[in-house]
């Protein structure tokens, strides 16, 4: 293997990676408001797949991406709503089950909507533009993801650690009766959550399919499973965890589908969760304690 | 300005406050003492809407508290020191004191000099995790974030506990310094005999019921209250 073709590898790996720290974040920001693994996650970046295909049927793409990424936020957000909230103060397992349950409703209703085939994903012209830098050209997409995952990820630190909705996360994750004790409310802060979730799924999911073209019901499950195991890897609750471990699934995978074990690309994801799950079950940058107080 | 009328709260079945009537007037110090397990965390708990009572009523200023939400009763000028003070363990002490103005959009640089007036060791540890605060500091930060919020009236839920007899003085003389500055005050204690001191009117919560009730001095002189409150023999 040429330099020039290691170098490639490597940027298309981050990029992948990229795009599953995206959804990764989702994972992790929900389970750290609520306890709760959004089984659902990775259907709602299913879902947004075609929203987009929809979207871009209709509209320019600078307008179908929004439309797109606000629709997103709105399915995240109803989810929690409708499934979650009513659960408040049910026991976890509960919760659990009825996360799953929207994952198996969301595949079914997609293949209901638009069948099992699967669907075209639209080409969004300037992220398909090849660039040639150096040696290594690639279309314009797999430049941008990293660099847009490091900026997201960048601004929702300072969401967090900076803004007031962000400390309103921070108090509710951490003790729900303190935080409304402050004045803060519980439900609009989760919603909020949920919403800043899905809108990174949607962003993760446009540039993941622009680089697969194609989307069908099932498309959001391994990557969806991929996603959470990159969160447990890093530690659940902790956002840069829920990074580094998407950019090392994501270097992973390639290297082993470069190296022509594309069979066992899958079976890393599983076998990086259980070393961890061995040797660190707290993830990269876990809290030793993961019970509410 | 707090009225509580025949307030009743059920866990699960299990009556913890059985029909409790009490009043707190403007500017004054209210005390609820008595045993662990007699509802006095719960009857707090109730005013602030974190748990619903299953009866009765609770009128601030006229208005009716019952089945409105914790936020909306934070609102109208009320405000608890939970139980274990509950301080934000991986917030700096300034975040914290922070968050407990919430609601507010004014400046809140005045607010936080007056606080670090009351309390200057946290001034000095304004920018350590409130996790790594000894107890008594964390009480005075939980004090501190209550606060912030503007209260018309404070209620404390067992502040001294845990704490080194000269902390708990400390804590007292604070809280008549804040009720000088014209807040409110209801507060629970086991320590009955400095609670008793300070406040101009007192309950005695026995297993869900008031079972006696007087200003701060007749409870402290009462026998039955020192008998079985302050330790005295009969
Ligand atoms: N969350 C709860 N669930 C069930 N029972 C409770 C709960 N909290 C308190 N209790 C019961 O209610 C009674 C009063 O408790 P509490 O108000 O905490 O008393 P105090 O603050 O006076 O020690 C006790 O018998 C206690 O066991
Ligand atoms: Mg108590």
């Amino acid at each position: 293997m040429s330099f020039t073709t290691f170098l490639q590898q490597c940027l298309t790996g981050i990029s992948l990676g990229g795009a599953y720290a995206l959804i990764a974040i989702g994972y992790t920001l929900v389970y750290g408001i609520l306890r709760l693994i959004n089984f659902a996650h990775g259907d709602i970046f299913m879902m947004a797949g075609y929203f987009m295909i929809f979207a871009m049927a209709s509209l320019p793409w600078f307008l179908a991406i929004p439309v797109t990424l606000l629709v997103t936020v709105l399915l995240g957000v109803s989810i929690e709503r409708v499934a979650y909230r009513p659960l408040r103060s049910a026991p976890r397992m509960s919760v659990m089950i009825s996360a799953i349950g929207v994952s198996y409703l969301l595949q079914n209703l997609a293949t209901y909507l638009f069948t099992a085939l699967p669907k075209g994903y639209p080409e969004i012209p300037f992220l398909k533009r090849i660039f040639q830098i150096g040696g290594l050209s690639a279309s314009f997409v797999t430049f941008l993801t990293p660099v847009l995952t490091l900026v997201l990820v960048y601004l929702l630190i300072l969401l967090i650690n900076h803004t007031k909705i962000g400390m309103a996360m921070r108090a509710v994750s951490k003790d729900y009766e303190t935080a409304s004790l402050m004045g803060i409310k519980i439900n609009k802060t989760i919603s909020f959550t949920f919403a800043v979730g899905s809108l990174l799924a949607g962003i993760g999911s446009i540039l993941y399919f622009t680089d697969r073209m194609t989307v069908f019901p099932f498309s959001g499950s391994l990557p969806g499973l991929k996603c959470f195991v990159a969160a447990v890897f890093g530690g659940i609750g902790s956002i840069p965890g829920a990074v580094i471990g998407g950019f090392i699934l994501g270097l992973g995978e390639t290297a082993l589908v470069a190296m022509g074990q594309s069979t066992f690309s899958d079976a890393f994801t599983f076998i990086l969760l259980i070393v961890m799950l061995l040797i660190r079950p707290t993830g990269l940058f876990g809290e030793k304690t993961t019970d509410k107080v | 300005m707090l009225t509580i009328k025949d307030l009743r709260v059920n866990y699960g079945g299990i009556e913890a406050v059985k029909g409790i009537s009490f009043t707190v007037p403007d500017k004054s110090i209210v005390t609820l003492i008595g045993a662990n397990g007699a509802g006095k965390s719960t009857t707090l708990r109730s005013i602030t809407g974190l748990v619903k009572a299953s009866g009765g009523s609770i009128q601030f200023d006229g208005t009716e508290l019952l089945g409105l939400e914790t936020p909306e009763i934070v609102t109208r000028g009320i405000t608890l020191v939970p139980e274990g003070r509950r301080v934000f363990p991986d917030m700096t002490v300034i975040e914290n004191i922070r968050i407990g103005a919430y609601l507010r959009k004014d400046d809140l640089e005045p607010d936080i000099e007056w606080v670090y007036s009351l309390f200057p060791r946290l001034k000095e540890r304004s920018w350590q995790l409130a996790g790594t605060l000894s107890g008594g500091e964390q009480q005075m930060l939980a004090v501190a974030r209550a606060l912030m919020s503007h209260p018309r009236l404070l209620m404390m839920d067992e502040p001294s506990l845990g704490l080194a007899p000269l902390i708990v003085q400390d804590i007292f003389s604070i809280i008549q310094e804040i009720n000088k500055q014209g807040v409110t005050i209801l507060l629970i204690e086991q320590n009955a005999n400095m609670a008793l001191r300070i406040a101009d009117q007192g309950y005695v919560l026995e297993t869900g019921r008031i079972s006696l009730s007087g200003t701060g001095k007749e409870l402290l002189a009462d026998e039955s209250v020192k008998a079985a409150y302050l330790g005295k023999k009969k």
